[in-house]
């Protein structure tokens, strides 16, 4: 049962990095693959600061009587991480609305041939 | 305790991403999008990073989900029917998630004081931190001066977002700016929106826009003492000015900020940033060394810290709002066609 | 202080009780606005009653002022939302339960008369 609780954080992560990899290379339309990139970069968040929890430790913010605190290097890398990850889905999502104007339709069955004829 | 919350909240996570595989209506997955990150904010909560969920909570659950129906009403609200086989991609997934389960049985059980991740760099960063900083947020003191240089590249890199999403989108003008009328664009069709009959949202909102700003700058400048800084600050400005496009018409707002003062101001965030280690250079540092910006360090290094912490909230505010308004006039001029 | 806990446990579990039936009455009622009326009750009597239960575990400290704020803004914006939620739904042209089955009603008695 230990053993199960030790590991229970890391399957999680897999299992939604899975789910968001999925809906990446399967769905059909494009507003929802980046809805899945979205879902996987979250759930690669939660593996580092999975990581960087310690057991009767609190948040790494300096406090009287405060001995253990959490590791403050994955927060850090995360929160770079975060802005950069906000910064690459609006980038994508304009991309979207161009491929709309463009093509007619962000189906990718729909316009998957159709480079040529542009 | 904590394990029971943590067990329940993974298992909500999991059951949600579940559930946007199978979903058709892309409304209901944007909105689902915004659980699954409001989820993971308490999750973090729960694993003592607050930081790191005050971030995701107002970039994943805010700036995200706007950006995402905003496209949503220019392209549309479900997806098609796909007649491809998902037999193959599910092929993949498995195969991927069982080598990753089979790599995480190798990794140091959660929570244990003695992992490898808490040797090195980080006990280091714990002890030296109140004596070469002086500042409670030890967050805040790893990302603004021990990896100040990655904070930088961070600022730069949402500069250059900004830089994408104007150059593929565009920005509506002001009509006094124009000569001749763009796209049959009208001022009175651009005030038909907002919500003009709606008296308790234009009240509640005039009471609470300016509380919002307020409550920002408090995140700012309190970044160094408890959870905040200048990326969750400059989001909520952020918010608070989308929600005066929304409800009072995209045209007001264009109006009160206008885009071309908004991209001065992302430049000058940058510049400021910038600013700060070209003249600890001059002082005879290092680039971005902030011993050398007042007679003693640690004062410099308060110094240094709050200046680029409000370098990077100017910059983070100038390029969302921007991102809204390239969204916003696209789906204004699409609603006039 | 014994008696504090109790009282603050009492409140806490009436408002985790209120939450539940909020989230039951979201997918039981029949209705789009009878549902935004069962969310609502998430976002008004139970934040009270939970963060009632949380002022009385605080010393009277800082703590005690930040609670309150929050409970005076979340006063403020959610029923805000949930209006604004149905205000934007009634201005899109949907019908309340008892106007759809009236026009039901009446297109089949023009069927009927036909």
């Amino acid at each position: 049962m230990s053993y199960v609780l030790d590991y229970y954080n890391y399957w999680i992560v897999v299992f939604l990095m899975m789910a968001g990899f999925y809906i990446v290379i399967s769905a059909n339309n494009l507003v929802k693959k980046i809805v899945g990139l979205n879902i996987f970069q979250t759930s690669v968040f939660m593996l580092y600061i999975t990581m960087g929890k310690v057991s009767g430790g609190t948040a790494p913010i300096l406090a009287e009587g405060v001995t253990q605190y959490s590791n403050p290097l994955p927060h850090v890398l995360i929160l770079t991480a975060i802005v950069v990850g906000v910064a690459t889905t609006a980038v994508g999502l304009s991309l979207i609305v161009r491929i709309k104007r463009a093509y007619g339709t962000v189906e990718e069955n729909e316009f998957e041939n159709k480079d040529d004829a542009i | 305790m904590a394990v029971l919350i943590d067990l329940v909240l993974l298992a909500m996570l999991a059951i949600t991403a579940l559930r946007v595989i199978f979903l058709k209506d892309l409304f209901a997955v944007v909105m689902l999008f915004g659980i699954y990150s409001l989820l993971s904010a308490l999750i973090f909560i729960n694993l003592d990073a607050v930081d790191v969920a005050f971030t995701e909570a107002a970039v994943g659950a805010g700036i995200s989900t706007v950006l995402m129906l905003s496209t949503l009403a220019l392209t549309g609200r479900t997806e098609k029917e796909s007649r491809r086989s998902s037999v193959l991609p599910l092929l993949v997934v498995v195969a991927t998630g069982a080598a990753l389960i089979y790599g995480t049985l190798d990794m140091p059980p959660f929570g244990a004081a003695d992992n490898p991740i808490h040797q090195h760099v980080a006990p280091r960063y714990i002890e030296e931190s109140p004596k070469e900083v002086g500042m409670p947020n030890m967050v805040t003191s790893v990302l603004a001066s021990y990896r100040g240089f990655d904070t930088f590249g961070e600022t730069v890199v949402v500069f250059a977002a900004a830089i994408g999403v104007l150059s593929l989108l565009g920005v509506a003008r002001r009509r006094e700016e124009d000569g001749a009328p763009d796209s049959g664009l009208k001022e009175s069709d651009l005030k038909e929106s907002g919500f003009k009959g709606h008296k308790v949202l234009r009240v509640v909102a005039k009471l609470i826009i300016p509380l919002t700003i307020l409550f920002a700058l408090y995140v700012q400048f309190h970044g160094d003492f408890g959870p905040g800084g200048g990326f969750q600050a400059g989001v909520i400005v952020a918010a608070a000015f989308i929600l005066y496009a929304l409800v009072f018409s995209l045209s007001h707002a264009l109006r009160v900020v206008s885009p071309k003062f908004l991209q001065v101001l992302a430049s000058l965030g940058v510049l400021l940033y910038a600013s700060v280690g070209i003249y600890s250079m001059l002082k005879g540092g290092n680039f971005l060394d902030y011993n050398k910006l007042a007679a003693d360090p640690l004062a410099g290094q308060h110094y240094g810290i709050i200046i680029i912490e409000l370098g990077v909230g100017i910059t983070v505010f100038a390029v969302m709002l921007n991102i809204f308004y390239a969204f916003a006039s696209q789906v204004e001029r699409s609603n006039i066609k | 202080m014994l008696v504090l806990d109790i009282v603050s446990s009492i409140l806490l579990f009436a408002g985790v009780f209120f939450g539940l039936t909020g989230a039951v009455g979201l997918f039981r009622f029949p209705d789009f606005f009878t549902r935004v009326h069962a969310a609502s009750i998430t976002d008004s009597i139970a934040v009270i009653l939970i963060i009632s239960g949380l002022l009385l575990q605080t010393a009277f400290d800082l703590n005690t002022a930040k609670l309150l704020f929050i409970l005076l803004f979340l006063m403020i914006t959610s029923p805000t939302a949930s209006h604004a939620l149905a205000k934007s739904a009634r201005h899109g042209g949907l019908l309340t339960l008892g106007e759809s089955k009236q026009q039901k009603q009446q297109m089949q008695q023009k069927e009927a008369g036909q």
